[in-house]
């Protein structure tokens, strides 16, 4: 961490639709250990919200506890956040959404949080189909205690202290397909390339997206014989592809070799444009998805990049019939029946 | 001879569809014009385990459970032999005579009546299933003769269940004719014990505590419940679910101004409420004791973040599973310190399903109002029997307290405020005209303040910069903003960590100490917030019963008190005039909110003994009150009750009494 920041900025930064500098989407000063993987990982994040042209207020910020779930306070200094407890940031973002639905949902949480204590908000609120960023900082261990191991630590993984993983490892990313996610991506937090336009087509999507970022500990899990070392992260990262993020109506100006691009129309009328370099996989088939996934696992490689995505789907709000009217907005003359109806119901009682 | 008081006991064989017709024999008596109290006493079972639904009958309109049964119908031979020891001398014992009774059925100080129901509806209904459930409304045809119960009154509510189902409405009369027909054939009718028509209800309604719950839910605004299945609370979210699509579905597009999520889990539950509650809805959940446990976490985040929510408890016989169907106030220790660290709640706690519906409707305002989750006190007995209640009322004028919040006028009039201040400094040097001119602005955008939440100190306060803890009215209740409301103001990290007034992280000692210091004035002002005792000199009378303090009026006459809550306070109401018929006058606060303000103070303090009644082991309100009132313990004498049934009068009067006797 660093305990100064410069308030220079260049008077020609350049400028979003809003009118903003990148800066404006700024947190606080990070507290994390200086080259944690979690802070690219917030860079990211201010960096596609400024390329998306998001009003910071219209997002809030939510995490549960531990490294990764401080992260909230780094990025987005306009918006709302909260910082809830271990495990729990799921049911405080459902009910955040249901209250008004017209607000972006940026939920962080990390292995610890999301594999272990969280493991049971997680899942049902991948059911649940949330319109909601499900961002985990995957780092495979526990920081804030000193270097546990976490449930998503490889079998055979070495700690900084030596000892081995015993337990095979939870793989979220998988579990979220097999759970029904309608977005799922994997990337890591040293490709900042892949990363935002990842997270610019998550915000983007209507439903539950969730992305998986390995984000190496550099305190406590970055030596030889870790898997989520940076180095080992590096050398084993298969990516699915490259990929463009193009929000509606603007206009598709990256090209590709022909034969090896596909366009996925995303709910806002922005598209997805996609490099493929893995044969047989097809991000909007659940099936393929899994199997190539599978297959980067046998090789000990870890599959990046866009892995499934779901456009058709139904989001909580969908489902539950709940008004357009963000429900935190509508009056009390709509909400309360009032006297007569009482009177009614009294009637009915006797 | 008994008219309009007596206690009649259903045994039945629980899933075989009794509870309906029982219900009917309450419902009669109700329209009778005769006070009645039923309580099921069921189990933790879906078929097949015995079942009891106890019914009493009382002109002087004591609505407690009483001890004793005048009349049982004894229709399960599986509870027959207990059934049969716990009828009163001098009653009556009703039973399905289509076999003899085993040998033993031989009490000569009780009457006993055979009726052959299961022959009379196997000779009339050819369905199997029919047959089980009119053996149901027999017997209820066989009450309306034996108890002189108007056979119209049940007429016009077979009328009412079947509308729409108009075939079902003639073998269910013809049912109970086959039971009146019997009864008059081959006993006197009717007994010494009956019905006599009164108008003793004028317009009270019976209700259930749980669906007065609901109800109040949806007048008070709240648009998320989330919610995990957990006896006896679970028809509180039902009945919110009932309501709410009845008068919260948009006419024109269909769409839901509600949304209700059946959780993973309590702890899920909790944490849905704390989310919309956070982000401007108004929400709540409903569970019982091993809820509330699992929901310790959230509950202190919820005290230490200051983030509202509404927390209905519906209490049952603890600990652990404990026993799920019967009832007991056993968690208010648990309710009011839930969490680590120094935690506390505001509790309230209703009496009768009138003030289940307010109360629910006041914790939603208290709990915006003071940020801190709020959580209303009802139990098994209240929540899940019908009840004799005062109707329910609303005033179509009164406004939802949403408490301190900015809107996005106001952070922006913060702001105008720091430029003021800057620019009368820089006027004070020259001539004051610029001045006078930003008074009439500001003053303009007073005027425009929206007045329904209004701060009620200027927003200079803040000196112009918002802080989310800042304590700028000296009452502990700091302003919140709602996410989304202004581009550049007022956003903050909510948080369980320890943090400045300015929401900014800090484990700074001085820091912390002033945040929970003015959490501790917050309290202070729940003290007055949260409904206040109400107090009866000498003997409550049932009907009108004046309450005898004011504010200032507090000080009774007798010099020992009684204090009661919740529903105890039926049992504790009758067990005083018992009292003082036998000359032991006492003075009687009935709690209805924690923490406890002034005027219980002085109940307190102006009275040399105190009884305090509850229905939990350990005395857990006295407790509270050593805790709380640093009352001295040689001065608080419980009474107590904790077999799961509810408590009796009977039960007050005897433990009450020992304390008396020379």
């Amino acid at each position: 961490m660093t305990y100064i920041r410069s308030t220079f900025r260049h008077p020609a930064f350049p400028k979003n639709d809003l009118g903003y500098t990148v800066d404006y989407y700024e947190g606080s000063l990070s507290t994390l250990c200086a080259g944690c993987g979690h802070d690219s990982i917030n860079a990211a994040i201010v960096e596609a919200c400024w390329q998306l042209n998001i009003e910071p207020h219209k997002v809030a910020k939510l995490s549960g506890i531990g490294c990764s779930s401080k992260s909230p306070a780094y990025f987005l200094s306009n918006s709302h956040g909260f910082n809830s407890v271990h495990g729990r940031m799921p049911s405080v973002a459902t009910g955040a959404n249901l209250a008004n639905r017209d607000l972006i949902y940026f939920g962080v949480s990390g292995d610890g949080d999301t594999a272990s204590i969280g493991m049971g908000q997680f899942v049902h609120v991948v059911r649940r189909n949330l319109n909601m960023v499900y961002l985990v900082m995957n780092n495979g261990c526990y920081g804030l205690t000193k270097g546990q191991d976490s449930a998503t630590a490889d079998v055979g993984s070495k700690s900084k202290a030596g000892s081995v993983n015993l337990f095979e490892a939870i793989d979220l990313a998988s579990l979220a397909i097999e759970l029904g996610a309608t977005f799922v991506g994997q990337s890591f937090s040293g490709d900042k390339e892949q990363l935002i336009p990842l997270m610019k087509a998550a915000m983007s999507h209507k439903g539950f997206a969730f992305l998986n970022v390995i984000s190496p500990c550099v305190t406590f899990n970055n030596n030889a014989g870790s898997t989520k070392s940076y180095d080992y992260v590096r050398e084993h990262v298969e990516v699915t592809g490259t990929m463009d993020f193009v929000p509606y109506e603007k206009e598709i100006t990256t090209t590709y070799e022909a034969g090896d691009v596909s366009d996925i129309t995303m709910h806002d009328g922005s598209e997805i444009r996609l490099h493929k370099l893995q044969k047989d996989w097809d991000p909007q088939d659940r099936f393929s998805a899994i199997n190539a996934m599978q297959r980067a696992k046998q090789k000990g490689e870890i599959l990046t990049g866009l892995l499934y995505i779901n456009e058709d789907s139904s989001d909580l709000h969908s489902m539950i019939n709940t008004s357009e009217t963000p429900l935190n907005a509508i009056s009390k003359d709509i909400l309360c029946p009032g006297s007569d109806a009482l009177g009614k119901l009294n009637s009915s009682l006797r | 001879m008994s008219v309009n008081d007596f206690v009649v006991r259903f045994a039945n064989v629980n899933g075989t569809g009794s509870a309906s017709a029982n219900a009917l024999f309450t419902k009669a008596v109700f329209r009778m014009g005769v006070p009645v109290t039923p309580k099921n006493i069921f189990p933790s079972n879906i078929q097949g385990l015995p079942t009891w639904y106890e019914v009493r009958v009382s002109e002087k309109g004591y609505l407690g459970r009483r001890e004793g049964v005048d009349l049982i119908i004894a229709v399960n031979p599986q509870s027959m032999k207990k059934d049969y020891a716990d009828v009163r001398a001098g009653g009556y014992f009703l039973y399905d005579s289509s076999k003899p009774l085993p040998p033993g059925y031989d009490r000569t100080d009780i009457t006993h009546i055979g009726i052959p129901l299961m022959a009379l509806c196997n000779a009339e209904f050819i369905d199997a299933r029919q047959r089980q459930l009119f053996k149901n409304i027999v017997y209820i045809g066989a009450l309306s003769a034996l108890l002189d119960i108007e056979f119209a009154v049940l007429e016009g509510q077979i009328g009412e269940q079947f509308k729409g189902k108009e075939k079902l409405i003639e073998p269910n009369i013809k049912a109970l004719n086959i039971g009146v027909d019997y009864c008059k054939e081959n006993f006197d009718c009717p007994l010494d014990i009956r019905v006599e028509r009164r108008d003793l209800l004028g317009d009270k309604i019976l209700f259930g505590g749980n669906s007065a719950c609901g109800l109040g839910a949806v007048y008070a605004g709240a648009t998320v419940a989330a919610w995990y299945p957990i006896t006896p609370s679970t028809s509180v979210v039902d009945a919110f679910a009932k309501y709410a699509a009845k008068f919260r579905v948009d006419a024109e597009t269909g769409k839901n101004n509600y949304a209700i999520v059946q959780a993973e889990d309590e702890l899920a539950a909790i944490g849905m409420v704390m989310g919309a509650c956070w982000n401007g809805a108004r929400s709540f959940t409903a569970t019982s004791g091993p809820g509330v446990s699992l929901m310790n976490e959230f509950l202190g985040l919820g005290y230490f973040a200051e983030v509202p929510a509404v927390l209905i408890d519906v209490q049952r016989t603890g600990p652990s599973t404990g026993m799920p169907t019967r009832t007991q106030q056993s968690d208010i220790l648990l309710a009011a310190y839930a969490s680590h660290g120094d935690t506390k709640h505001p509790l309230l706690f209703p009496a009768s399903p009138k003030e289940c519906f307010e109360m629910t409707v006041d914790a939603f305002d208290l709990t915006e109002r003071l940020q801190t989750p709020v959580i209303i006190m009802t139990d098994l007995d209240l929540g899940m029997n019908d009840h004799i209640s005062d109707a329910l009322v609303w005033d179509d004028k009164r406004e939802y307290d949403r408490g301190k919040y900015l809107t996005s006028e106001e952070l922006d009039r913060i702001s105008t405020a720091t430029l003021m201040s800057a620019v009368s400094k820089i006027s004070l040097r020259t001539n004051g005209s610029a001045k006078d001119e930003m008074s009439v602005v500001m003053a303009e955008l007073d005027g425009q303040a929206n007045s329904d939440h209004a701060p009620s100190q200027p927003l200079e306060q803040f000196k112009g910069k918002y802080g989310r803890y800042l304590d700028v009215d000296d009452d502990g209740i700091p302003y919140r903003t709602i996410p989304g409301t202004h581009a550049t103001h007022g956003a903050f990290v909510t948080r369980g960590s320890s943090r400045d007034e300015y929401a900014v992280y800090t484990e700074d000692g001085d820091a912390y100490r002033r945040n929970v210091d003015r959490l501790s004035r917050k309290w202070d002002t729940a003290k007055e917030l949260v409904p206040q005792p109400e107090f009866f000199r000498g003997t409550p009378p049932y009907e009108g019963g004046v309450a005898a303090a004011s504010a200032d009026g507090v000080v009774l006459s007798a010099c020992d008190g009684v204090i009661y809550f919740g529903t105890s306070s039926y049992a504790a109401e009758e067990a005083l005039e018992f009292l003082a018929a036998e000359d032991i006058h006492l003075d009687a606060m009935r709690a209805r909110g924690f923490p406890f303000g002034q005027a219980f103070r002085d109940f307190v303090d102006a009275h040399e003994r105190i009884f305090v009644i509850e229905q939990n082991r350990d005395a857990q309100f006295r407790s509270l009150m050593m805790i709380e009132l640093g009352t001295d313990s040689a001065k608080l004498i419980s009474v107590l009750n904790y077999d799961g049934m509810p408590i009796t009068a009977d039960n007050i009067v005897r433990q009450i009494r020992t304390s008396f006797t020379k």
